[in-house]
């Protein structure tokens, strides 16, 4: 047992001599013969002084003529050796700090960075294959040479070896060929039963950005005809006087592959708010511009429009819808706008109109009384018929081919409480038809007329287009000011949408599909137009989907009917309930009375007046719960969707 | 010679051979039966392929080598045998 001299000191300015120093030579109480088990005797001193680290020394001594000797260890009891109390005066120095919940965790620091990396620009080309390989002496233009060349690796020993190798296992895979078709499909014919169970999704393919410094909101949108290659995009800033001198007029159209660069410019006089694409001829395009002109493009004629409408008898405010029609020359299209006209136009002669119909709901044709239109719809199988949608949410369904111009106007629809921003049929049941205004979308039934057979709850912000499925009837897109495009299937879920989806951070104006309907094209306010891709279960028809869907709009129909056919009792009743009152009160004198008794008759009139309403208001609310009761009981025990 | 003569013979008399290439290595047809302007074609395309093949099939096991290729449309197979200096291309339609 070595002697151990333990030392604790943080600071090494001293050697090891003051602690030598501080073993007291005094203290030891053994002497050299002693003969209780070899002492070790243990010192401690305790010094602060002019070292501001406290020096706790603890020191083991042990005479050197026991060293060797036999170690007895023995038992004792525990011994304060140091204590060393708080000194008050040094709290001083401190302040406490408030308490604090700090979680702490093991691991080492981690950061997280986003990096976007930039866009880099590809492009496609050919290359041009040349026959080459031959060596320098033959020139491969030459018969002569290039035969004699080949004869002579013909001669070669290492040629006929690996010919006959090569052959050889060429001849074996050849007859295995012919033996078995090893790519024969067993089960063809059986029909393909696929449930898709997954969720649905759409994924993101392509963003087609503004390439202007000052960005310019997507207000339309136009799939090419032929296979949707290409998008037609229509820029304007429809916000009130916010347009500088700077921003760029230009609206584009671009190549569903490239999404660096447009493939080709439109250059309007005036910014484009809508446009098309004639179905009929691929390379002509009709735009309305922001000034109410109609522009005609064609695009192997270039950038500037072919013909542009004269000023005079164009809109008088921006265009905000124009459509091709149906027509034998293929050249006829109708535009709506905010001054209330609806316009129609044969693009080979576009200084004046062609024919014209006010927006009047009181069929007078009185301008100024006129409601703007915001939205167009036309279906090319119903010709004449087309509706509108107006600012003050009204849609107003009309003949074009009524005999006086009151007959235009068949019949309106009011609906929304705000401009109805896009109006269109159902592809597979035109008598039903999707608006969307405010807040909500509707479906209507063109027999219903007071209100609409199905609708959406009140979302969270702005609605401002929507668009059938071209390939399943019971699916319906909308887009919304938060940038959130959202699919509805009306057959799987009716009070939300099936699948909502953040496109991007600022507002969504417009969305158009592709005639496959599975890509969907939706612009932003930023002039970001992104194009994403639907998956299959929302983009194929599904088993008895027509039938499910018709057999729905029936009932939502037939439920509406219901309640109108009560209100107009309800009316009918208040009506001849009042007349009777009148005919009491005509026996009395009016001229005779004092004008105080008239006032205080015509109080009491009118607060009659205003509590049969109230009465008749609260009834008819109770009538309706009752009657939707009664209606939805009976569903709930009929049919149900099977889905 | 003869016996490569023979061989050829033997495999363009098989059922649904539609014709026969013979490459080198540096992609030259030396013996063809399709007319010219195919052959080059035939010969530059297939080379490239092969020698990405045959990159691919080293690159995951480098003591493995390519053995054949058959490239299956829906029209006909084209099967080839690589080998150190030539290549043997032979276009097949499949019996049914």
């Amino acid at each position: 047992p070595a002697a151990e001299s333990l030392q604790r000191r943080r600071s090494s300015a001293h050697g090891p001599t003051p602690a030598a120093a501080a073993r007291p030579r005094t203290s030891s109480s053994s002497g050299p013969n002693k003969e209780t088990s070899g002492d070790v005797n243990t010192h401690t001193e305790f010094r602060s002084e002019r070292n501001p680290l406290m020096e706790i020394v603890h020191v083991y001594t042990k005479l050197r003529s026991e060293f060797g000797r036999e170690c007895l260890f023995s038992d004792r009891p525990a011994e304060l050796l140091v204590d060393v109390p708080p000194d008050p005066s040094l709290a001083l120095q401190f302040i406490q700090k408030t308490h604090r919940d700090q979680a702490v965790q093991a691991c080492r620091d981690m950061s997280e960075h986003q990096v976007n990396t930039e866009r880099f620009e590809s492009d496609s080309c050919g290359i041009n294959h040349v026959e080459g390989g031959w060596p320098k002496d033959v020139n491969p233009q030459e018969m002569e040479q290039t035969i004699r060349f080949r004869k002579k690796v013909e001669k070669d020993e290492s040629y006929i070896n690996s010919i006959l190798q090569l052959g050889s296992a060429m001849e074996h895979c050849i007859r295995q060929n012919n033996a078995v078709d090893i790519y024969q499909e067993y089960f063809e014919d059986e029909e393909e039963v696929e449930e898709s169970q997954e969720p649905p999704s759409a994924k993101t393919i392509n963003v087609f950005r503004d390439p202007n410094e000052l960005k310019r909101t997507v207000t339309g949108l136009s799939w090419h005809p032929d296979g949707g290659r290409k998008l037609a995009a229509a820029y304007s800033c429809l916000e009130f006087q916010k347009t500088s001198r700077e921003t760029s007029l230009d609206s584009y159209i671009w190549d569903v592959e490239n999404p660096n660069r447009p493939e080709m410019t439109l250059k309007p006089a005036s910014p484009l708010v809508c446009l098309d694409y004639n179905p009929k001829d691929s390379h002509t395009l009709v735009g309305g511009c922001y000034n109410g002109q109609i522009a005609y493009w064609d695009t192997r004629r270039g950038s500037q429009p072919v013909e542009v409408s004269s000023v005079e008898h164009s809109h008088r405010d921006p265009v905000y819808k124009i459509i091709w029609l149906q027509s034998k020359t293929g050249t006829d299209a109708f535009s709506a706008s905010t001054d209330g006209q609806v316009l129609w136009w044969d693009v080979r002669r576009l200084s004046e109109p062609t024919e014209c119909l006010v927006l009047d709901p009181s069929r007078e044709g009185h301008l100024d009384r006129a409601l703007g239109g915001v939205s167009l719809e036309f279906e090319s199988t119903m010709p004449t018929k087309f509706m509108v949608g107006t600012e003050q949410g009204v849609v107003m369904s009309c003949n074009r081919k009524a005999k006086t111009p009151a007959e235009k106007i068949v019949c309106t629809y009011d609906g929304h409480h705000g401009p109805v921003y896009a109006l269109q049929r159902n592809p597979f049941f035109p008598k039903n038809f999707l608006t969307v205004g405010d807040w909500t979308a509707r479906i209507w039934s063109e027999d219903i007329k007071e209100s609409s057979i199905m609708w959406t709850r009140y979302q969270m912000s702005y609605l401002t287009d929507a668009c059938w499925s071209p390939v399943r009837p019971a699916v319906f897109f909308t887009v919304k000011m938060d940038g959130v495009l959202d699919i509805w299937d009306i057959l799987f879920k009716q009070n939300d949408p099936t699948l909502s989806l953040k496109v991007c951070d600022e507002a969504l104006y417009s969305l158009r599909l592709q005639d496959n309907g599975r890509l969907v094209a939706c612009g932003s306010q930023q002039g970001g137009a992104t194009l994403l891709e639907i998956c299959s279960g929302l983009s194929t028809l599904q088993k008895n989907e027509k039938s499910l869907l018709a057999a729905m709009f029936e009932r939502e129909t037939k439920r509406e009917k219901i309640l109108e056919a009560r209100q107009r009792e309800l009316r009918l009743k208040e009506r001849s309930r009042s007349e009777q009152s009148r005919e009491e009160d005509t026996g009395r004198d009016d001229g005779d009375d004092p004008p105080d008794q008239l006032i205080s008759r015509a109080e009491t009139d009118f607060y009659s007046v205003v509590e049969t309403e109230t009465r008749r208001r609260r009834d008819r609310e109770e009538q309706n719960v009752c009657e939707e009761k009664e209606v939805k009981d009976e569903d709930a025990s009929g049919t149900e969707p099977s889905q | 010679m003869a016996e490569v003569e023979e061989t050829l013979k033997r495999i363009q008399g098989q059922k649904g051979v539609q014709g026969i290439i013979i490459v080198n290595s540096e992609g030259i047809p030396i013996k063809t039966t399709l007319d010219y302007p195919s052959t080059v074609q035939y010969a530059g395309l297939i080379q490239q392929l092969v020698m990405m093949a045959r990159s691919t099939v080293r690159e995951i096991d480098p003591q493995n080598d390519l053995t054949f290729l058959r490239v299956r449309s829906k029209k006909n197979e084209i099967m080839i045998a690589p080998d150190k200096d030539y290549f043997l291309i032979v276009i097949q339609n499949p019996s049914d």
